[in-house]
């Protein structure tokens, strides 16, 4: 293991923290003023990192040469495949910021660096191959996202939600440093490959332990039920950009840190977390929803419908096969696509004094007061409610597919059971836009970046996207090759 | 059998006064019990071996901490009163969880211990002893091994401290803070001013 | 590319282009496209039944794409031509090109013309599907299209509630004999391992004597499955039992009727038979069955027509007896001689229905024959027309000689039927006998109450309506198209509340316009030639079939030496009907009442038609409501929506609930069911 050569694969790390860095300076002599620029450069610093990131991607990578630092680090295809999804996700979480924070006059110069610092952390944990790697990400990704969730200081839900997600993040973080310290304790190793080859036949009891300890650690930042109670208050509260990003980067990152410790490290064990999983997987899709139907705040209902979502994809995991994590991998892209048009939608909702509006009685007649906003949210709707001719339906396909056929047909039908459970109030959001007197509340222009963005999102989960079907098969499949090369 | 002694004092106070954190009524009181657990948690640490972390342990955690923690809670006026009605709501259920937790976690222990399953030996967590002193050994391991965890870590340092400026910094136009630079730049020519006043006129500035 | 392909799919684009364009393209468009793809298919189909008459033309199997692979189960779409598929080809488009032609006079008033004609051209499409199938699948698909393609049309003018419930008969109605072939599809499926018509007809001898088991019982398999494929050819021909649509079906405008009640949809059953003749031949029973079907709705029919009033009632019960010749035809083993009926016969029912839609037209919708009379001088070349088609229906001919269409045509049925020697073939031909009597009775009383005798139309509140409101049907209560206002003749004509003396109530009826005039032109030549031209063809040579149906050589030799008595009988009878009609309805026309009135019972049997709908009513409508209302009321709303979808709906909003109270907003809270899942999960993996 070449020391350069470690280096060379941590390139688009490399180029977010140096980057980072400079851009911190440069925030901290130029001031506010620079805000927006600031913000440009980060997006072109996650843009770097992404055109570096393709390649081992589309080349497949995997095996001995793309582990970096003793394998703590892993540059393969599955991590390049999170982290292409995680920069678009921070990009676009860059993108229609200023625009939200000048309205409140707080738009500030940390918030884009904050950002990159956040994604930087992302992507470490998408490439961890030891616990201590996955625990360094977790934390840099996790400190910044609690600033973040707080950063309107003027709006007392946001500080409010910045406090519940520190605190209960802080009790997750202890969890799953207990998780750790056992499975070091019972295997003498924090190395993935290192756990998988000790964790083989019979599980100790001490070990399980470990195992259901990191796994709940890991699930609080998934946000699966029962660890998902702050994700309601915390999305409400942080400011709609950032909302946006914790709905995609992170839970990007921490669903694919899951599958790799799940299904790399505790590879062997699968029947021993497997109900764990099949349990959080269905309470989530109930409780999504379940806590969804009354809401009446938008940004809550989303909240919940992440949580919803998040059920699906470990539908995906608890097959533990590789079809399943390719599925899952399939769903998390359209996910993204859809939590990144529906946020920025709601964003795009303001009144005539350009406050924002959430409340969904508000929305009523969006389709005659606002067509083409309305017609946008319409398909991102029906698209998380998975409705055929939509791309989201196929997400939910690939998953159920995937557990048809690994022989858990009673999980799908469950799973399929929720869903329509679900439609019922993304129907109702349409229902409102569509059916209901114009409330005529929706007024005041929206910036360029949020048009493009909303029209790119809704274009990809139109059933257009089915012309990428192929595509993301191809380069899913490759993700998840790599992840059960252990195996 | 000194130093089996030695573990059990220093292991049962540390878990006793972990336990009184949480038990007493004044938060002063809980943060001297923390600075308590603290230093018979560094005494294991010697016990280890790890000489370099147990004077970490006395002197970032009990010096810089534990203080700042005092001075925190003897600042703040929090109502901790009411606090403790939240504590005290969900106590039963909360102890009910500990309990079973603790249960489940002697039974697993145990079960290793007594050999039942037999897997890896209670000896394989056992650093290789190494030549060199403590202090020579973890900044060998940190910056060779671990270089990349390590400035990794160290950005997470960065963020936290920007996160806490960003956070809690504001520009106050009620106060005077002094401009080090401004002042040194400041020339004679531009501070003072000759002038000629005429008789009965007075100086307009 | 083969002429089949343009000749199938023509009328489905011009469909396509035709629903679609719509209101859009205008109806002229509209028209002009619809009706220049069928004639287009019509002078592409020509040739190809030339070239089989000529005997120069083989049979081929075109293929579309591949359609169904599935398992064992593999089909292609393909189009079969033959000469049967060829016989059906100039019947289907002839017939749809002269009714779309027909259509532009007739609808002329009607507000919503693009979509009949796009109607009509589907309707086209999917019987052309039919009769060119290679599959039973494909057929099956072409016979459910015609079944929608009727349905839409019976009820075109939706907004008339009559209308509506005739197209929903038709389709109920027709279901119960969908059922029927879908078994034996299923069935065939079962037995021969493929859906393959020519497959299926190779094996058939194989299975002859075979048995399956069904219902419970062993019955023979080729029995089994014929009359289960029959019952479906019963339900769309119309025959006795599935018949009540028919009649009905009369709410939809008369082109309609002439194109799919007369000449064509109805023949599917035929056709679908003689299709499977070599199959038909293994299963003696069967044939037994739709022969003593097929005689006793053509008396049955025929009965039922005598009484009638409603001029296109009296022809749709005609068809209904028509059809019944075709099937005994087919059920004494004469498949040529039934296609030969079904050929003449496409074109003297179109020609009978296309001049009663010209009398409608001319009389202003009025549809009683109670209400005509005297109509010669007035639309005479409508009634050459009829008079033409009368001649053929009724099988005029001289022995040795040749005659009208159905002369050759029918008169081949009953002589075969004597020819074929059993007891159920005898008992065919005394009925088709009978009934042909009864034909050549209750048509020349359609004749004679039509256009003989004085005007009688000043009663009829068509006239009435046309004469006193003659500027628009504003009260919209008369539900038909808006009828005939030709501002010229109503203007000229316009003089309320006057009778003039003569029974017209000052109503003058007019000839139709040209585009309905030609299509009875063509049509009349048709009822006049097609038997006499392609009887030799039809009925004797081997050559021209090819091997497209079962052909019984000996039978037909058997036909030509049936005693002279036999030969003659159709005529005489012919000549009986005709003197009676003449003496009811010219000669003395109190007469039929007097009848009327002494045969109390069974007339009022034969005009309430058996009281078939009335049984149907009592033995199946009613149970089937009673059953539909417990189901609804007690299955539907009391369990599965009380369980299902409410109790579902009640459970999700008590669940919605309680995670409201869960989710507290307190931090402690949600730590603690934090780490209650925690614990959870380790005693649950634990234990």
């Amino acid at each position: 293991m070449e020391f350069a050569q470690s280096l060379r694969l941590i390139l688009p790390e490399e180029i977010l923290s140096i980057g980072g860095l400079v851009l911190l300076l440069a925030a901290a002599w130029l001031g506010d003023k620079a805000s927006r620029a600031i913000s440009i450069a980060s997006v072109a610093l996650l843009v770097a990192a992404a055109a570096v990131t393709v390649p081992t991607l589309s080349g497949g990578a995997m095996g001995p040469d793309t582990q970096a630092f003793l394998g703590q680090f892993r540059a393969d295809a599955f991590a390049a495949y999170a982290k292409l999804l995680i920069y678009v996700s921070g990009a676009a979480a860059l993108m229609i910021a200023p625009r939200f924070f000048e309205q409140f006059r707080a738009m500030r110069a940390e918030y884009p660096v904050l950002l990159v610092f956040a994604v930087l952390g992302t992507g470490i944990m998408v490439s961890a191959g030891d616990l201590m790697t996955l625990y360094i990400g977790l934390e840099m990704n996790s400190l910044a996202a609690y600033v973040l969730a707080s950063f309107l200081r003027v709006d007392n839900r946001s500080a409010e939600a910045g406090l519940k997600y520190f605190v209960l993040g802080a009790l997750a973080s202890g969890i799953l440093l207990y998780g750790m310290s056992l499975t070091y304790g019972f295997t003498g190793t924090t190395s993935f490959a290192g756990i998988h080859a000790a964790l083989t036949g019979q599980l100790s009891t001490g070990a399980l332990f470990g195992v259901i300890l990191v796994l709940a650690g890991l699930a609080f930042k998934i946000s699966a039920v029962p660890f998902h109670m702050w994700t309601p208050d915390v999305y409400e509260g942080a400011p709609t950009p950032v909302t946006m990003f914790f709905s995609t980067a992170p839970k990007v990152a921490a669903i694919a840190l899951t599958m790799r410790v799940a299904l790399e490290a505790f590879g062997n064990q699968a029947d021993a977390w497997r109900q764990v999983v099949v349990f959080a997987a269905l309470a989530s899709i109930v409780v999504g929803a379940l806590g969804a139907i009354g809401q009446s705040n938008i940004k809550r209902l989303l909240a919940y419908s992440s949580i919803n979502n998040v059920g699906f994809i470990l539908v995906g995991l608890a097959t533990a096969t590789q079809a399943g994590a390719s599925a899952m991998l399939v769903y998390l892209a359209i996910y993204v696509m859809m939590s990144i048009g529906s946020f920025v939608a709601v964003l795009m909702l303001r009144d005539a004094e350009s406050n924002q509006i959430e409340s969904i009685a508000s929305m009523a007649g969006l389709s005659r007061t606002r067509p083409l906003l309305g017609w946008c949210l319409l398909v991102m709707m029906l698209s998380l409610a998975g409705i055929p001719p939509l791309f989201g339906f196929w997400g939910k396909l690939v998953v159920f597919r995937a557990a048809v056929d690994a022989d858990m047909i009673a999980l799908a039908t469950l799973a399929i059971v929720g869903s329509v459970i679900s439609a019922y109030y993304y129907l109702m959001v349409c229902k409102t836009m569509f059916f209901d007197e114009p409330a005529d509340q929706v007024k005041g222009a929206s910036d360029w970046a949020h048009w493009a963005l909303l029209l790119i999102a809704t274009l990809f989960n139109s059933p257009l996207g089915y012309l990428l079907t192929g595509w993301f098969d191809n380069l899913a499949g490759k993700a998840s090759a790599a992840l059960f090369l252990a195996a | 059998m000194i130093q089996v002694l030695a573990f059990y004092l220093f292991a049962t106070l540390a878990i006793l006064s972990a336990v009184l954190v949480i038990m007493s009524r004044n938060p002063v009181h809980s943060v001297l019990w923390l600075i308590l657990a603290f230093f018979n948690a560094a005494g294991l640490m010697v016990l280890a071996g790890a000489e370099f972390i147990a004077m970490l342990l006395v002197i970032v955690y009990v010096g810089a901490v534990a203080v700042l923690f005092l001075f925190v809670v003897m600042m703040l006026d929090i109502d901790f009163a009411e606090l403790r009605a939240g504590f005290v709501r969900n106590f039963p259920l909360g102890m009910l969880i500990a309990l079973v937790l603790l249960a489940e976690l002697v039974f697993g222990i145990g079960a290793w211990r007594a050999g039942s399953i037999d897997l890896a030996p209670a000896g394989a967590t056992e650093a290789a002893p190494m030549a060199a002193s403590n202090i020579a050994a973890i900044g060998q391991v940190l910056y060779g091994k671990y270089l990349f965890l390590f400035e990794s870590a160290g950005i997470i340092l960065l963020v936290a401290m920007v996160g806490a400026i960003v956070l809690t910094h504001r520009d106050r136009k009620d106060t005077r803070p002094q401009n080090i630079s401004k002042q040194n730049r400041r020339r004679p020519q531009d501070a003072t001013v000759n002038m000629r006043p005429e008789i009965g006129e007075g100086v307009q500035l | 590319m083969h002429p089949i392909l343009i000749i199938v799919f023509a009328p489905l684009a011009a469909a396509i282009i035709g629903g679609l364009g719509n209101k859009a393209l205008g109806s002229t468009v509209v028209k002009s496209i619809t009706t220049g793809a069928l004639f287009l298919s019509c002078a592409l189909s020509w040739p190809i039944f030339l070239g089989f008459l000529g005997e120069s033309y083989t049979p081929t199997v075109v293929p579309v794409l591949q359609w169904v692979q599935s398992g064992s189960l593999s089909f292609d779409w393909a189009l079969r031509v033959d000469t049967l598929t060829a016989v059906m080809l100039v019947v289907i488009t002839t017939v749809s090109a002269l009714v779309h032609l027909y259509s532009w006079g007739y609808m002329d008033e009607d507000p919503d013309q693009p979509r009949f004609f796009a109607y009509l051209s589907l309707f086209t499409f999917a019987m052309l599907m039919l009769v060119t199938a290679d599959n039973l699948v494909q057929m099956f698909f072409g016979w459910e299209g015609v079944g929608l393609a009727s349905y839409l049309l019976i009820g075109f003018w939706f907004r008339k509630p009559s209308a509506n419930k005739a197209a929903i008969k038709a389709f109920v109605v027709n279901r119960v004999g969908d059922l029927g072939f879908m078994l034996g599809i299923f069935g065939t499926y079962l037995v021969f391992g493929t859906v393959s018509i020519p497959e299926i007809l190779a094996a058939a001898p194989g299975m002859a004597g075979s048995t399956i088991g069904f219902l419970g019982y062993r019955v023979d398999t080729m029995d089994v499955l014929c009359i289960l494929l029959f019952i479906g050819a019963m339900g769309k021909s119309a025959q006795l039992g599935l018949h009540t649509w028919l009649p009905d079906a009369m709410e939809g405008p008369t082109p309609v009727s002439a194109l799919i009640h007369a000449a064509t949809m109805v023949t599917a059953g035929v056709f679908m038979v003689c299709r499977l003749s070599p199959m038909f031949e293994t299963a003696p029973i069967a044939l037994m069955f739709v022969t003593f079907i097929g005689a006793a709705t053509c008396l049955f029919a025929a009965t039922v027509g005598t009484t009638q009033w409603d001029i296109k009632r009296v022809i749709a019960y005609s068809t209904c007896s028509q059809l019944g010749y075709m099937f005994f035809a087919a059920g004494v083993g004469a498949y040529n001689a039934a296609m030969f009926h079904l050929f003449t016969h496409a074109f003297f029912k179109a020609l009978l229905f296309l001049g009663a839609g010209s009398v409608i037209h001319a009389m202003h919708h009025e549809q009683d024959m109670r209400y005509y009379g005297g109509l010669r001088k007035r639309i005479p070349l409508t009634f050459w027309a009829m008079m033409a088609g009368t001649l053929a229906i009724t099988g005029v001919g001289i022995y040795e000689v040749g005659g009208f269409a159905g002369y050759h045509s029918k008169d081949a049925i009953l002589e075969v039927s004597w020819a074929r020697g059993t007891e159920i073939s005898h008992f065919a031909f005394w009925l088709g006998a009978f009934a042909a009597l009864l034909t050549s009775f209750y048509s020349w009383r359609l004749i004679f109450l039509t256009f003989f005798g004085k005007p009688r139309w000043a009663e009829s509140e068509h006239i009435q309506h046309a004469v006193h409101d003659a500027h628009g049907h504003a009260d919209s209560e008369h539900d038909n198209p808006p009828a005939q206002e030709d501002a010229g003749h109503d203007v000229a004509h316009h003089v309320p509340h006057s009778d003039h003396g003569d029974g017209t109530a000052g109503y003058h009826p007019h000839e139709s316009p040209l585009t309905m005039l030609i299509p009875l032109g063509v049509l009349s030549l048709g009822a006049v030639f097609a038997g006499y031209l392609f009887n030799p063809q039809f009925l004797n040579s081997e050559g021209f079939w090819k091997g497209a149906i079962f052909f019984n050589e000996n039978l037909m030799h058997a036909m030509h030496a049936v005693p002279l008595w036999v030969k003659l009988t159709a005529t005489v009878v012919m000549l009986i009907g005709f003197g009676i009609a003449w003496l009811g309805y010219i000669r003395d026309t109190g007469m039929p009442e007097r009848a009327a009135r002494q045969l109390g019972p069974v007339y009022s049997f034969l005009f309430n038609k058996w009281y078939f709908d009335e049984l149907y009513h009592f033995l199946f409508v009613r149970p089937a409501f009673w059953l539909g209302r417990k189901f609804w009321k007690v299955g539907d709303q009391g369990i599965i929506d009380r369980f299902g979808p409410d109790g579902a709906a009640r459970v999700v909003a008590l669940g919605s609930v309680g995670n409201t109270r869960v989710q507290s907003g307190y931090l402690t809270t949600y730590a603690l069911w934090m780490l209650v899942g925690v614990v959870g999960a380790i005693t649950w993996v634990l234990f």
